[in-house]
Formats: structure tokens, sequence, C-alpha cells
């Protein structure tokens, strides 16, 4: 499945760098209203879920409302996570100026702090994607994404520690920016950590306060059921969004970068590797609804701040553009995509077979396909 | 309408309103906050913004619309002469204007009256003469300005206008005509012509109602009309026995504003307190290439060198937050708060009003002010 991707000189990239501003531009000229309706409709949906859900839950005596309030308010949660909060934080409605779609203020239903995620989700990991030891979301600091990550016997454990990250992944994205990972290197270091870690502990009570002592307690003899109803809604969020994140950048094919090799790009090589670096997923409109349109992940990474309902409508001229410079387009169904992703974190949690020295024919292969820093871009 | 609704209502709504404040329920819509929930049933209940909504929509001239506005709770009134920050979502974006009220500060239910002049390039307005409909649901922020009467009233007040300009002085003649003024007020206003002169009638009536009050008007493109052409310090002695010791009070167009301060400078007298209207539209944009960049919360401006806004920010000594400075990452997001910008990498030009810029891919075309 994994195509070479072409060498394209600096004079194609460029060229390919101009189409992809162009699909952009459109897009920008075009916004106004649809989008601020379809935005606004949707959280209409995610508050009406939400207050629904809660609802339910004050009679979870009732088996039936038990079910559909923990559905309703899972399903709150995965729209309020992903096609509000995620996109909102982007800076995808900026351009509206309505303080109640502001992407820098804008606070989500989940353990991580907003402020937070806008540095290590759309600094880090947007702007580095897919360069290991840059971008920290390849394994989160804790798993085996890559092959030429080296390989530690820690990492047998690969697929428990993806299992437990996925159960608890909310809180996994909340200590996400602490890099703990990475020793603490001065005294400045550890007192911005220990702001972060403050941050994290506020938001962490907040929502912890609302789903497992409050909504419980003033449900009075419910309270387990609603305790346990809350904590069903956060599990199938939590599942829901590592299933959809993991399979935009780790399926079979999609390709590692080095930072030598990202090193004073161009607007077209940055192109070119958001492109290669990502991967999406086929489905029906309420599949991409659901996935916050990551289900887009390719158009997501071109243009992470265009509204990200209009990823679907621009997709066609984004593959037509690929298409014509040869580049493969990473894409399939879900369960697809996600059996790839648990292959590779099963494979990865073993050693390299003997012999071939950290890393297998194919990644080599892919590695020389790549090409090389074309330095002499100015 | 609701004001004169009996106090058991009052009460219910107070107890409705304790609870919308109450911690608990704040905790139960925690992150995103009870209005965020509530303002999707009904807006004007929200606890922290200031809205209104549009009680009546009249047309006075061709080129203004006269709002009535009925303010929720969250609305500490204001000081006749101060402005206020209407906000109307227009295609989407929301936009916000500076107006200055025209009602008394006494207005016994309330209401703020707002009239909007259009004018070719105004967004606001032509949208607000277009489209404002009785319940209409508008966005305000609370009044400021020094542009008013002072405690306690002055003896002599002289309120000079021009154009749209009429609407504070407008607020401060029938702020002091019901608290029963017994000093002398002189009114002069002047407009291009009779059809587009505001508040004609009432002038009219409550001229003839207060013995203190004279007013005059003047037309810059008619003749023959009560005072002929632009301001002159003759048309004074129209209005007013001695404008020497009148407190004076000018809004107007520029023009206006300084052949006023020629006049006072002339007699040797102190500056009149004066407000112009230009819309921040047209403030900017004679795109200037050198300009200068201000950096309004930190007191600094800097000549503009042309380099994105980020990097002449670093230059004056700022550190702003940032993170690719490529314009993908959004960590730089700012507050430009006046002045319009060019995106690096796409050519975008912004508009010039208030609204989120990456600076680190904006350039500033002439003068800009930004929030940092």
């Amino acid at each position: 499945m994994s195509t070479a991707p072409p060498d394209l000189t600096p004079a194609q990239l460029e060229a390919f760098g101009q189409e992809l501003d162009a699909i952009r531009a459109r897009v920008v000229a075009d916004l106004g209203r649809r989008d601020v309706d379809y935005i606004n409709k949707v959280i209409r949906a995610q508050r009406g879920l939400e207050v629904a859900g809660r609802g339910l839950l004050f009679c979870a005596f009732l088996p039936a409302a038990w079910i559909g309030g923990t559905a309703a308010l899972s399903l709150s949660k995965i729209l309020d996570n992903m096609e509000i909060g995620h996109n909102l934080m982007h800076g995808q409605y900026d351009w509206t100026g309505d303080p109640r779609l502001d992407g820098k203020t804008f606070e989500w239903d989940t353990a991580c702090p907003g402020d937070q995620w806008r540095h290590s989700h759309n600094y880090m990991h947007h702007t580095h994607t897919n360069i290991l030891g840059k971008d920290r979301d390849i394994g989160y600091g804790m798993l085996r994404m890559s092959e030429d990550e080296p390989w530690r016997p820690y990492y047998l454990g690969n697929p428990l520690y993806a299992a437990l990250l996925a159960t608890f992944f909310q809180y996994g994205v909340a200590m996400h920016d602490l890099e703990t990972e990475r020793l603490a290197a001065d005294e400045a270091a550890l007192a911005a950590r220990r702001d972060k870690l403050r941050d994290i502990w506020r938001k962490v009570r907040g929502q912890t306060l609302k789903d497992y002592v409050l909504f419980p307690l003033l449900s009075g003899p419910s309270f387990p059921l609603v305790l346990a109803g809350n904590a069903t809604a956060n599990l199938a969020r939590n599942l829901w969004a590592f299933t959809i994140i993991f399979c935009g950048h780790f399926p079979e094919g999609v390709q590692e970068f080095t930072e030598e090799e990202a090193e004073d790009e161009t607007r077209g090589e940055w192109y070119y590797r958001q492109m290669l670096g990502s991967a999406n997923l086929t489905g029906g409109k309420l599949f991409h609804i659901l996935a916050g349109n990551l289900s887009y992940q390719i158009e997501h990474h071109l243009f992470p701040d265009l509204p990200a309902h209009r990823y679907g409508e621009i997709s066609d001229a984004v593959r037509e553009v690929r298409d014509r410079y040869g580049i493969p387009y990473n894409t399939g169904p879900l369960h697809k995509q996600f059996g790839s992703v648990v292959r590779k974190i099963v494979k990865l949690a073993l050693p390299p077979l003997p012999g071939r020295s950290g890393s297998e024919p194919d990644a080599d292969k892919a590695a020389e396909a790549r090409p090389r820093k074309l330095a002499s871009v100015a | 309408m609701e004001s004169k609704t009996p106090r058991t209502t009052t009460s219910s709504r107070g107890f409705g309103r304790r609870l919308l404040r109450s911690s608990l329920l704040e905790a139960l819509a925690y992150p995103h906050g009870v209005d965020r929930y509530v303002e999707l049933v009904r807006p004007l209940l929200v606890q922290r913004d200031v809205r209104a909504e549009v009680t009546a929509v009249r047309h006075q001239t061709p080129k203004s619309v006269t709002l009535t506005l009925r303010p929720n709770e969250n609305w500490r009134g204001l000081r006749a002469g101060q402005s206020v920050g209407l906000s109307v979502d227009i295609d989407g974006v929301h936009l916000t204007r500076p107006y200055s009220p025209a009602g008394s500060e006494h207005s016994s239910d309330g209401a703020l009256e707002l009239t909007v002049s259009t004018h070719p390039e105004g967004k606001v307005s032509r949208h607000l003469r277009d489209h404002a409909r009785p319940g209409m649901i508008v966005g305000l922020t609370q009044a400021e300005g020094d542009f008013v009467l002072g405690e306690p009233r002055p003896e002599r007040v002289l309120l000079i206008s021009g154009g749209s300009g009429i609407t504070p002085v407008m607020a401060m003649l029938r702020t002091l005509c019901d608290e029963g003024f017994a000093g002398e007020v002189g009114f002069l206003n002047y407009a291009r012509s009779y059809e587009l002169a505001l508040y004609s009638a009432e002038l009219g009536e409550l001229a003839d109602r207060h013995e203190g009050l004279r007013v005059a008007r003047g037309f810059t493109r008619a003749r023959g009309l009560e005072l002929a052409g632009r301001f002159r310090r003759e048309h004074l002695s129209a209005v007013i026995s001695e404008h020497a010791s009148a407190a004076t009070f000018v809004c107007g167009p520029p023009a206006l504003i300084d052949s006023v301060r020629a006049a006072w400078a002339k007699d040797g007298l102190p500056e009149p307190a004066v407000a112009t209207f230009t819309p921040p539209a047209l403030r900017f944009d004679t795109a200037c290439v050198e300009g200068s960049i201000c950096f309004a919360a930190s007191g600094r401006k800097v000549a503009n060198s042309g380099l994105p806004l980020l990097e002449q920010a670093e230059d004056a000594g700022l550190a702003p937050e940032h993170g690719c400075r490529m314009g993908i990452c959004n960590t730089c997001s700012c507050r430009k708060m006046a002045g319009s910008v060019r995106n690096v990498f796409t050519g975008e030009t912004s508009t010039a009003g208030e609204e989120q810029i990456r600076i680190c891919v904006s350039v500033p075309i002439g003068e800009v002010v930004l929030d940092l």
C-alpha cells in the first residue's frame, strides 16, 4: 500500500503550494453566514443533547432512561470535543469576531485546559506534524509508534499502554503539554510545569465536580447510576477521540520525518509534509460530524484554520491536485484504518528482527524514497 | 413594557436571576457557563453580556434609522452624551460600532434611543437601516465617555452639532428639559438640507415649551432657510445671549469642530467639549505605507517598519505569545483594535474594525492599534 512518494523538484513544489493556496483562498472568499449557521446548529445540538442527557439520567432508575441519557451525554461530549472544541480552538471561526466562537478563549468539556491544548496541539503537533522528536502526538510520550524510535523492553507493553491511553484519553491529553517524558532542565522549566499542573488541576477539579459529584448528588438515590452514566459517557468520548486521532496519523503508509528534513521548509514543502503525514477516513455525513471532520485529516492538516465542515467540500479539489503530482492519498474506512493502527502498535511492541539493525527494509525504502531536504529552495 | 408588570412578577424574576447566578448552576454548566445555555432559549436572560431587544424602528429621514432599544438587566444606564458599542451579526461576522444614544437620561422605562445615520461605506449603519425590526436582538457595551453635562448643571449651555452628531447633544437637551432646567440653552444644529435634518419636529416643540431654549438650524446645501451655510461665529447670536460664559458641547464632522475651535480660540476662550463621529472604517482608509503601530496594552508606539506585526512587537521590546510564526497554530492571535492588515501569505486584506488577527503573518497597512 505504501507507494513511494515522488521526488518533486523545487519548482514543482512551489507550483503545488500555489495550487493549494488557491483552494484555500476560494474558501476564505466564500466564508459567511452559512458557516456560522452551521457551527451554531452544531452547538445548539450539543447543548440540547447535554441537557437531555443529564435530564434523562435523573430518571436513571429506568433502564431505558439510563441508556438514552448516557448515549445523549456521550454524543454531547463527542460533539463538544471534536466538531466544536477542537475546531473552534484552531481559530476556524475567528473571522466572525464573535467572542463565543473565539479560538483563543473557548473552553471544552474535557480534562485538558484549552490553553495547553492550543500549545500542544495547534502549535507543536500542527507545525511539526510527524517529525520524530518534535511532534509529541507520535505515541504521546508513552507508545512506540515509529520504526525510528529505538526499541526498549519497556515497549513490550505497547498494546497495554495504548489500551490504557484510549480508556483515559482525556487525562492523557491533559498531561500532554507537561512533556513528562522530558526531564526538566532548569528552574524556569520546573516553574512553568508547576503552573501548567495547577491549571490542569483546576480544570480536572471542575470536570470531576460536575460529572462525579454534583450531578450524581442532585439525583439523590440514583447517585451510583448517574455516576456510572457520566463515567460511561466520558469513556465513550475517550475511546472515540483516541480512535479518530490515531487513525489520522498512524495507519500503515503514513510518513514520518526527521528534523533535518523539515528545516527551512517552503510553504510548498510544508504542504507536502502535511499530506504525507496524514490519513483520511471514509464514511457518511454523520460520521464526519462526529469525527469533528478529522476524518478529513489531510485537508485539516493543510488548512487547519478553515471551518472543518468545508473539508469535505474541498476534498475532491485537493485529491485532484495530489493525483496530478502523483502523491499517494491515504484513505479508507474506519475498521480498515484502525486495524492498521492496531497492527502497528502490536508490531512495534516487539524488537526489530535480528540482523535488520533497528529498522525494516520497507521503512528504509520509504526513507530513501522520501525527498531529501530540498536545500536549493531559498 | 415589562417594567410596568406588578411587583410579584419582579420578585419571581429576582429569584430566577439569583438562581441563574448561583454558583451551583455555574458549576453544573462548567466549563461553558450558564449563559451559553440560557442564550439559546432566551438571549436577553444572560447574566454577563449586555444585550437589547429592538422594540421600535422608525425612519426620520431616508438616510437614517431611529431604534428604540430595551436593554436587559445587565445594563447600568448612561449619562446623556455618552456612547455605547452596538454589535450585530452581518453575514456571520460580528461587528461593533459606537453610537451615542439620543434619549434623556431620565427615560422612565429605561429604553434607549439610537439614531443611526447611514454612510455609503458603513456596513452596520446600512444593515440597521435595511434590516432592523422590532424583536431583533443586538449586543451592547456599557456606556462610556466624558462628553457629558456634568454635575451640578452649568447655568448656560450651548449645544452645537452637525449631521449625525446631533444625537449626544439631543440626549443632553432632552435631559435638561426633563430636569426642568431653568437656565439658558442654545441649540445650534447643521444638516445638509431640511429633508436630512433629524429631530426637526421635536426640536420645534421643545423650543415652544421651554422658555430658556432657543433652537436654530443651518442648512449647508440649501439657501434662504434659518441660517445659511456652514458654522460662522455670527450664527451664535441666534441661539444664545453670550457664548463666552456657556458650557459648550460640540459634536459633528471634523470640519465643524475645527471651525468652532477656531472661533473660540479667536475669542480667547478655553476649548469647548468636543466629540466626533468619524466611523472607524473611514478613519484609516487612507492607506499610508508609513504610519505607526500602537501597542495599546503596553502603551508603546513605534514607526511601522513593514515587517509582520509579531516582529515589530518584538523589535519594540515586547514578547507576545507565539508558536509557529507561519500562520498555522493561532498562538499569536491578538485583538486588533483599529487599522487594517494584510496577510503575507494570501494577500488578504482585513477590515479596519476590531478583530482577532495572527500577528505573525499580518503586516500593517498604515496605522494599526493592537491590544498588546
